[in-house]
């Protein structure tokens, strides 16, 4: 067998899979940002604080009502795109007449608040989540952890599930429809206001579905989800916002390339995306799927 | 309007001149670092309508290049202020290079992004401390004879620093060159149909902005005697974002009135710890919705509508 | 400034002095600020229990019946060194405080250091970890109290290196200052003990996914992973390594640097096993337990961390020097003062201060238990071993303090 840079290709698989797991998240993340901004051209910077959220929903739901996390897994997101249809109902529903950044700005403010209300709620350090699926399996080149490998199928169910969805359906033809021309819509007899709130709230939702998978393996923290959402930027502007296929292969791109970088450069691991889109902007401003606007 | 405003600068000078025998000049300086740095911000988001979510990139990277060049290689302090100053706009450079390829919220994020990155490389080098940051930076003497170890002495130099940047940005702003700007900010297919070349114009201001933002960095950076990676991350970032907010985008006293509210807010609730964080969402929330013109804007908004009305 | 300051303390002296037979403090009382974490990381072992603790050992003094009024006041620094220098300054300079204690992270412990230095203040530390506070940042106003990076490799590195299997070890360090000194200390115990470095691998600061880095350690073989990291990142490591099994497999985890609050975020399950070194556990004697009782139901059921209990004993005994000495106005001879007296309280016994302002105390490694060993929530440690005073601080020769001659 061949070796790349020192490195044997048992373990470069490893790091693949690795990678295509982060991806998982990158991906369901990103899906979630693209389908909000299709609808509401807004930036959902409130994003990360929601993911947060979804873990801790995962959280209390097993705290305090003793249900286990399959149960979260379907629950959890549901109460988190509730209170995402509130907030775009209470708040965001009243600056679309206005520059698309006041969005950006509001949904700011809004994570500030929920990040902060919940460090004061639960401190800082961090509350634990038992992994719902212990053990793995050896795949000869590596241990792969069941959960691990759960996310990944489940999350590939789930962006795909939305593709569909969003490209395949009537109800998503509505919605692509609504997207270009709202009035016309709105004359053929369908509620736009109410598609826009119902789409915020799934994209919403899409992050506390996330943040429930994130709970069993990482510290479900109220800082959790502020620096991911960063990355999570940066890898929809490479994508583009064009199309939510682009949202998902981009996702999973850039995960494998990250889980690369932590064998070949770890140190750079952390700013490898932020490069690609430097260098990707200066290529291809309107990211690898995106059509300039 | 003109002569308004010049009025009013003047009085703030005056203001500003006589408040350190009433307000401790530490907080002061404070203040007015902020406010220049909230004074260059607003010089993009408010006259040529580019949100950037990445501010902090000059302002934090310009108080280690000063502290760096005073502290570890000796520099006289004037030195090393203009070090960190050019090294920002070295960096707006790059940065607004690949920035202004986008724009609106795009642009946001890209700055955002670049910013991370810088907050990254900052953490990872060597120079900058790390964690630890660059610590007691001493305050030499300016120019070799202005004693600056005095905080009153050094309240006044600061002072200079930051009339000397709001000039800079009131002139650039009433130039022929803001007026070109200002009319990007209104419609940029037309000012490119005209024959401007936008982007030019956007990276002129851009790297402007950053050395400015750069100046107040590395002045805080001699003030504070420190350089750490608070003034790096992209809470920042957002805190910037937040004062010109709260004072009124595009107005010229608007971010000076933002950052003494953010600075002094901070300041003395400081003792209630977590509600901080929460306390600034909300008023970024009800800017936001209520008070999109910020405390200044509103507070001209309201003069303008009475003198309409003492017209009729 | 320092001029109208100085006007205002001698103003002030002269009128304590006019009152007789009360101690000569300046403006008449003593006045301790607990700059702290109220808000971020790490204030579940620090922040409002700091205040509280400050607050006891005023009680347990006894000031008011000895007539020294003493005020402690609380503010966040929130990690942040321009916050912390700002509030310092200004607390120095205008509110009149006269000590500082608690100051988290490295940042802010440095940051007030140099500050108390110029304005000739107390500063004691008790959260940061820095070695550099006793080294080459010493200062003839500041103690370090609990702990510090040298004393938690050193005693971390030293007991495992000496057993047969904690002979190979694989960092996963956190690629910043800290981590890099924390790796560099316990590289240099391990290898001491005839241990050997089989690889590191540096990870970005903050990291979230450390899956890669583990698995990279684990295909090392190494006996110990040591994971030279804090905070979030030492808790996603552990919670990972459970994970793949790599405790299962047969390696051991090393944390340099954790806290009982971490290990209640992690739970038993995930943390078990787990070897560390600390300065104090609430549960290794009756005083401390007693301690304990009174802490919990003040603060949310919480029971106190090694940080608290260091500002409990550092505050006491800086109002026995101060007492001692009759003023509190110059900070240095506080300062010197506190290292002349040998400390004695509840929480920490006897112990002495040396030259370099590293206070020196018993240090003790710690394994968390199995959940089945444990009777209920912050039942957490088994004692391992004590590390005796004199083994588990650095030789204060190694130092570089340039206050030692």
């Amino acid at each position: 067998m061949f070796e790349l840079l020192g490195v044997p290709p048992q373990a470069l698989f490893g790091q693949l899979l690795l990678g295509l797991i982060n991806g998982a998240f990158y991906a369901l993340l990103s899906l979630g940002l693209a389908v909000i901004f299709g609808m509401l051209n807004v930036i959902n910077f409130t994003h990360g604080a929601q993911y947060m959220m979804g873990a801790f929903a995962a959280w209390m739901l097993l705290q305090y009502a003793g249900l286990p996390f399959w149960v979260a897994l379907v629950v959890a997101p549901l109460i988190i795109g509730l209170t995402g249809i509130i907030v775009e109902r209470l708040l965001l529903s009243r600056l679309y007449h206005l520059d698309h950044l006041y969005g950006l700005l509001l949904t700011f403010g809004l994570a500030l608040i929920f990040e902060g209300l919940f460090r004061k709620q639960f401190g800082s350090s961090g509350l634990p989540y038992q992994n719902p699926l212990p053990g793995g399996v050896n795949l000869g080149f590596m241990f792969l952890p069941w959960y691990r490998g759960f996310i990944v199928m489940f999350s590939l169910v789930v962006c795909l599930g939305t593709w569909f969805l969003i490209e395949r359906t009537k109800l998503g033809a509505y919605l692509r429809a609504a997207t270009e021309n709202p009035q016309l819509v709105q004359a053929f007899g369908i509620n736009v206001p109410r598609m826009i709130t119902l789409t915020y709230g799934f994209g919403v939702a899409l992050a506390g579905l996330a943040g429930v998978l994130a709970a069993p393996i990482y510290s479900v923290t109220p800082v959790m989800g502020a620096n991911l959402i960063i990355v999570v930027f940066a890898v929809v502007v490479i994508g583009g916002m064009g199309s939510i296929l682009g949202s998902i292969v981009t996702g999973f791109g850039l995960g494998i390339v990250e889980g690369f970088t932590k064998v070949f450069y770890p140190e750079a691991s952390n700013t490898v995306i932020f490069i690609i889109m430097a260098i990707v902007l200066m290529i291809r401003p309107a990211g690898l799927f995106g059509t300039q606007r | 309007m003109k002569s308004n405003d010049s009025l009013m600068i003047l009085a703030l000078a005056a203001a500003l001149a006589v408040a350190p025998f009433f307000i401790y000049p530490v907080f002061l300086m404070k203040v007015l670092c902020f406010a220049l740095f909230a004074c260059a911000f607003n010089l993009l988001i408010g006259y040529v309508g580019l949100l950037s979510f990445g501010h902090a990139m000059f302002f934090g990277f310009a108080a280690y290049v000063s502290g760096y060049t005073v502290k570890t290689w000796g520099f006289p302090t004037e030195i090393g202020i203009l070090a960190g100053m050019l090294v920002s706009a070295a960096l707006g450079l790059v940065a607004g290079l690949i920035a202004i390829r986008r724009q609106g919220i795009y642009f946001a994020m890209v700055t955002l992004a670049l910013a991370q990155m810088v907050f990254f490389f900052c953490v990872q080098a060597k120079f900058t401390g790390g964690e630890d940051g660059i610590q007691s930076i001493p305050r030499r003497a300016l120019f070799g004879v202005i004693d600056i170890r005095n905080d009153f002495t050094l309240y006044y130099v600061v002072l200079a620093i930051f009339l000397a940047g709001f000039l800079v940005i009131y002139r650039t702003i009433h130039s022929p060159f803001g007026q070109v700007l200002k009319a990007i900010r209104e419609n940029e297919p037309r000012a490119i149909s005209l024959g401007y070349k936008v982007d030019n114009y956007k990276l002129l201001a851009f790297v402007l902005s950053a050395a400015l933002s750069g100046l107040a960095g590395a002045t805080k950076a001699i003030v504070f005697q420190l350089a750490t990676l608070t003034d790096v991350t992209w809470q920042m970032s957002g805190e910037v974002v937040l004062m010109t907010l709260v004072g009124g985008m595009g107005t010229v006293l608007g971010p000076f009135v933002g950052a003494a509210i953010i600075i002094a807010m901070q300041n003395y609730l400081a003792q209630f710890g977590e509600w901080v964080l929460v306390i600034q969402g909300v008023i970024f929330v009800t800017t936001v919705m209520l008070f999109r013109r910020g405390v200044v804007g509103e507070i001209g908004a309201y003069l303008a509508k009475a003198r309409g009305t003492a017209k009729e | 400034m320092r001029g109208t300051f100085k006007a205002a303390a001698a103003a002030a002296l002269l009128s304590a002095g006019s009152f007789g037979a009360q101690a000569q403090m300046t403006d008449g009382v003593i006045k301790i600020g607990v700059l702290t974490d109220m808000s971020g990381l790490y204030a579940d072992f620090t922040g409002q229990g700091s205040v509280w603790s400050a607050r006891k050992a005023v009680e347990d003094f006894g000031a008011a019946a000895k007539g020294i009024k003493v005020e402690v006041i609380g503010a966040d620094h929130q990690n942040k060194a321009d916050i912390s220098s700002n509030i310092a300054r200004q607390w120095f300079d205008v509110d009149k405080v006269d000590v500082i204690v608690d100051l988290v992270s490295t940042t802010t412990a440095l940051a007030v250091n140099s500050i108390g230095r110029e304005k000739n203040k107390v500063v004691l530390v008790s959260g940061a970890a820095t070695s550099d506070l006793t080294g080459s940042q010493c200062s003839p106003n500041s103690i370090h109290w609990v702990y510090d990076t040298w004393s938690l490799a050193n005693g971390t590195g030293n007991a495992l290196a000496k057993t047969a299997d904690g002979k190979s070890w694989f960092f996963v360090t956190a690629d910043y200052a800290f981590g890099h000194a924390l790796e560099r200390d316990t590289s240099a115990v391990v290898e001491k003990n005839g241990g050997k470095v089989l690889g590191k691998v540096r990870h970005p600061f903050p990291g979230q996914d450390f899956s890669s880095f583990l698995l990279q350690a684990q295909a090392s073989k190494a006996q110990v992973i040591g994971l030279a990291n804090a905070g979030g990142d030492t808790t996603n490591a552990i919670k990972q390594a459970a994970e793949f099994g790599i405790v299962q497999g047969g390696q051991k985890l090393a944390s340099l640097l954790i806290f009982i609050s971490d290990i209640h975020s992690l739970g038993l399950k995930t943390a078990q096993g787990l070897t560390f070194t600390e300065a104090w556990y609430w549960d290794l004697n009756d005083n401390n337990r007693a301690y304990a009782k009174e802490f919990a139901p003040a603060n949310k059921g919480v029971q106190p961390s090694m940080v608290h209990a260091g500002v409990y004993s550092s505050v006491l005994h800086y109002l026995k020097a101060v007492t001692a000495l009759g003023s509190d106005g110059d900070g240095a001879k506080v300062i010197s003062k506190m290292k002349e007296m040998p400390t004695e309280d509840r929480l920490f016994g006897k112990g002495v201060v040396r030259q370099d302002g590293r206070k020196i105390h018993d240090m003790y490694l710690f394994q968390v238990k199995k959940p089945e060993e444990s009777k209920g929530p912050w039942d957490y440690y088994k004692l391992a071993s004590t590390i005796p005073a004199s083994e588990a601080f650095r030789p204060i020769e190694q130092g570089g303090c340039p206050l030692v001659k």
